[in-house]
């Protein structure tokens, strides 16, 4: 309801201000998804429509030095209730002086470096259900103080209000097998989504590497997914613990070599454990003498809970290979596999764009698994192979 | 590089002396450093960029930049380019440390993201935003770039113009020389070309409609390249330059590239 309101009051300031003064862009989008099998859990969706949209509003005043940001967004599901819904991805005030930065609000931020997962990126909850490869983001409640140094930049942060993961409903697919039943979360803190999380980071670049340090206190942004009942059916109730982590991601640029890595270490009375990612991207420039870039992405994933992780990537590799076209309609595509070292399981996706005329973009996606072992955390997708295709307009 | 520079300012009054004197690389360089002197001092500079995609069929796609830049003694400029159309890459920025040997430092901002991601920038022959132009022709024109020879003087329309041969010295270059038509007042040029690996000709470079601001630097209203190989073009029409903006540092560092609107 609070959220509600708050919209209302930042639409109507932003009706209030002068309309040249405001920065206006954003999309709709339309998505089907198809896929080639019948579900695991009959109660789960067939092929599946919906839409989305994501407003974007922008103003600045003060010569740039001040700034408001409003980005509501919000999806329509045929079939997934729990896929069917809405967020402000950021509403913030932002304040830029000569060597300083403040940001109060609800906003968005990206730490690291690699492709195949974002180990040391923990400010921002994925919003799940939006995409299982966990690149969206929902907005957090933040006031960040950057201070800008010769020797770097040292963002902290104080985050009230923690937000909860998104998890495909009872009909929602792909999804988990069973279900995670939301209403069953439980929080290490007495004071749950109330705890206030606290995070530093340090970031810089020396000549050809660009590095960053992160320090973390709060509530884990990934629960731990136990086993319950609700009204007899088995599910997966969230536990979201206390933490401590550390993260480094360094990158090195050297010609056509990108080297990256990412590490943490994660402290909690519940899980105790250090994960990374680790690799390289090469990049073939102007292939077979066209305009056409090819780079092959390798990565190693790791977490030292062994098949214990609750991710599906403890001793993984990634492979993958991105197409940039350098086209008027900047046509790309990554094809990409990540298999486990010691099973016969693996996923392969592929993502592809290409823009139409000046303002509509289309999207390929397509997942397969190959589910062909012990790795559990797979088995549950076994069925959901998918394509999805996505027309949206950009104004 | 400063001390380089004196040397050659001195070899450039050495050579308006004894022009006779000299060979034509010589001469060459002494016009690539004269032109490089007159455009020092500008300080720092906002323009807007409306880029038009043209392919064989003559079908136009169109793209709108807001760039700023700013002038580093001693080595490359720095540069910000935020894209406003097409509307599905609005707000990603492109910031470019440039070197005149070492590797450009680049950095692109995407916005979806959120992601600052640091890009190789050995790719120098590659397309900048899918148009004819290659990043290496949009970079900051450094005279160690490029070793010279002075070919001939000549008259290119109403214009009395040097005509010079330049060899890219990075190995990663697309080219194998330039040919360039220089005004002989302006000291800016008003026509290239540009010869591929195997020495055929790619692409032809011409400019238009200079101005003149803070009553000494000249600065093209377009910039139009042809493309004689797959017969597309890209015009790039400047607007709205702007000098004594008081960028700084701080303009183009990578938290700028964040809140580039």
């Amino acid at each position: 309801m609070s959220r509600l309101r708050a919209t209302v009051l930042c639409l109507l300031l932003a009706a209030a201000l002068p309309a040249q003064a405001v920065s206006w862009r954003g999309f709709v989008a339309a998505q089907e998804r198809l896929f080639s099998d019948e579900p695991a859990d009959p109660r789960q969706h067939g092929n599946n429509f919906s839409v989305s949209a994501q407003p974007e509003l922008y103003h600045e005043w003060a010569d740039g030095k001040q700034s408001l940001t409003f980005v509501p967004f919000a999806r329509l599901d045929q079939g997934d209730d729990e896929r069917t819904h809405a967020d402000i991805r950021e509403l913030a005030w932002g304040y830029v002086a000569r060597d300083y930065e403040w940001t109060v609000g609800i906003s968005k931020v990206f730490w690291g470096v690699t492709e195949s997962q974002h180990l040391v990126d923990i400010i921002n909850q994925t919003d799940l259900v939006e995409e299982l490869d966990g690149e969206e983001k929902l907005g957090q409640p933040m006031v960040n103080l950057s201070l800008i140094r010769d020797w770097g930049t040292v963002g902290l942060f104080v985050l009230p209000g923690f937000r909860e993961r998104t998890f495909a409903g009872v009909h929602g697919r792909p999804r988990i097998i069973p279900r995670v039943e939301k209403e069953l979360t439980r929080y290490e803190s007495s004071r749950e989504q109330k705890h206030v999380d606290y995070a530093v980071r340090w970031s810089h670049y020396f000549g050809d590497m660009d590095i960053g340090l992160s320090w973390f206190h709060g509530t884990s942004r990934d629960p731990l997914l136990f086993p319950a009942t609700d009204d007899g059916e088995i599910v997966l109730a969230p536990f979201y613990q206390i933490i401590d982590q550390a993260g480094l991601d360094v990158q090195l640029t050297k010609g056509n070599w990108l080297w990256k890595l990412e590490a943490i270490n994660r402290d909690g009375d519940y899980a105790k454990f250090r994960a990374a990612t680790g690799g390289f991207e090469y990049t073939f420039y102007g292939l077979f003498d066209t305009p056409a870039d090819l780079g092959l992405v390798m990565e190693y994933l790791y977490d030292s809970r062994g098949e214990l992780a609750t991710t599906p990537f403890e001793d993984d590799f990634l492979t993958g290979l991105r197409f940039t076209f350098n086209d008027a309609q900047s046509t790309d595509a990554l094809l990409g596999a990540i298999k486990d070292k010691h099973d016969d399981s693996f996923l392969i996706t592929l993502e592809a764009n290409r823009r139409l005329g000046e303002s509509w973009k289309m999207s390929l996606q397509a997942s397969k698994f190959v589910v062909d072992g012990l790795d559990q955390s797979l088995k549950s997708f076994a069925e959901d192979d998918f394509v999805q295709l996505e027309l949206g307009y950009y104004f | 590089m400063k001390k380089r520079k004196l040397l050659l300012i001195s070899l450039l009054s050495l050579s308006l002396n004894t022009a006779w004197a000299l060979t034509p690389e010589e001469k060459g360089l002494a016009i690539a450093v004269k032109a490089d002197e007159l455009d020092t001092g500008w300080g720092d500079q906002k323009q807007e960029l409306e880029m038009i995609l043209r392919n064989k069929q003559g079908q136009e796609s169109k793209r709108n930049i807001r760039g700023r830049n700013l002038e580093v003694t001693g080595d490359g400029d720095k540069s910000l380019s935020i894209f406003d159309t097409p509307a599905d890459v609005k707000g990603t920025a492109f910031l470019s440390f440039t070197h005149a040997i070492k590797p450009d430092d680049q950095w692109l901002y995407l916005p979806a993201l959120k992601r600052v991601k640091r890009i190789a920038s050995k790719n120098k022959s590659g397309p900048f935003m899918g148009s004819e132009f290659a990043f290496e022709d949009m970079s900051s024109q450094e005279v160690e770039k490029y070793t010279y020879k002075w070919l001939r003087d000549e008259k290119l329309g109403d214009n009395d113009v040097y005509v010079l041969e330049r060899f890219p010295v990075d190995k990663h270059s697309g080219y194998t020389r330039q040919i360039v038509w220089g005004d002989k007042v302006m000291y800016q040029p008003l026509k290239v070309e540009f010869y591929d690996r195997k020495n055929s000709l790619l692409k032809t470079l011409t400019f238009e409609g200079y101005k003149q601001y803070l009553d000494k630097f000249w600065r093209p209203d377009r910039m139009m390249m042809i493309n004689h190989q797959n017969g597309k073009s890209t015009d790039l029409i400047f607007r709205n330059y702007s000098f004594n903006n008081g960028l700084t540092d701080r303009d183009f560092d990578r938290n700028s590239l964040k809140r580039a609107r």
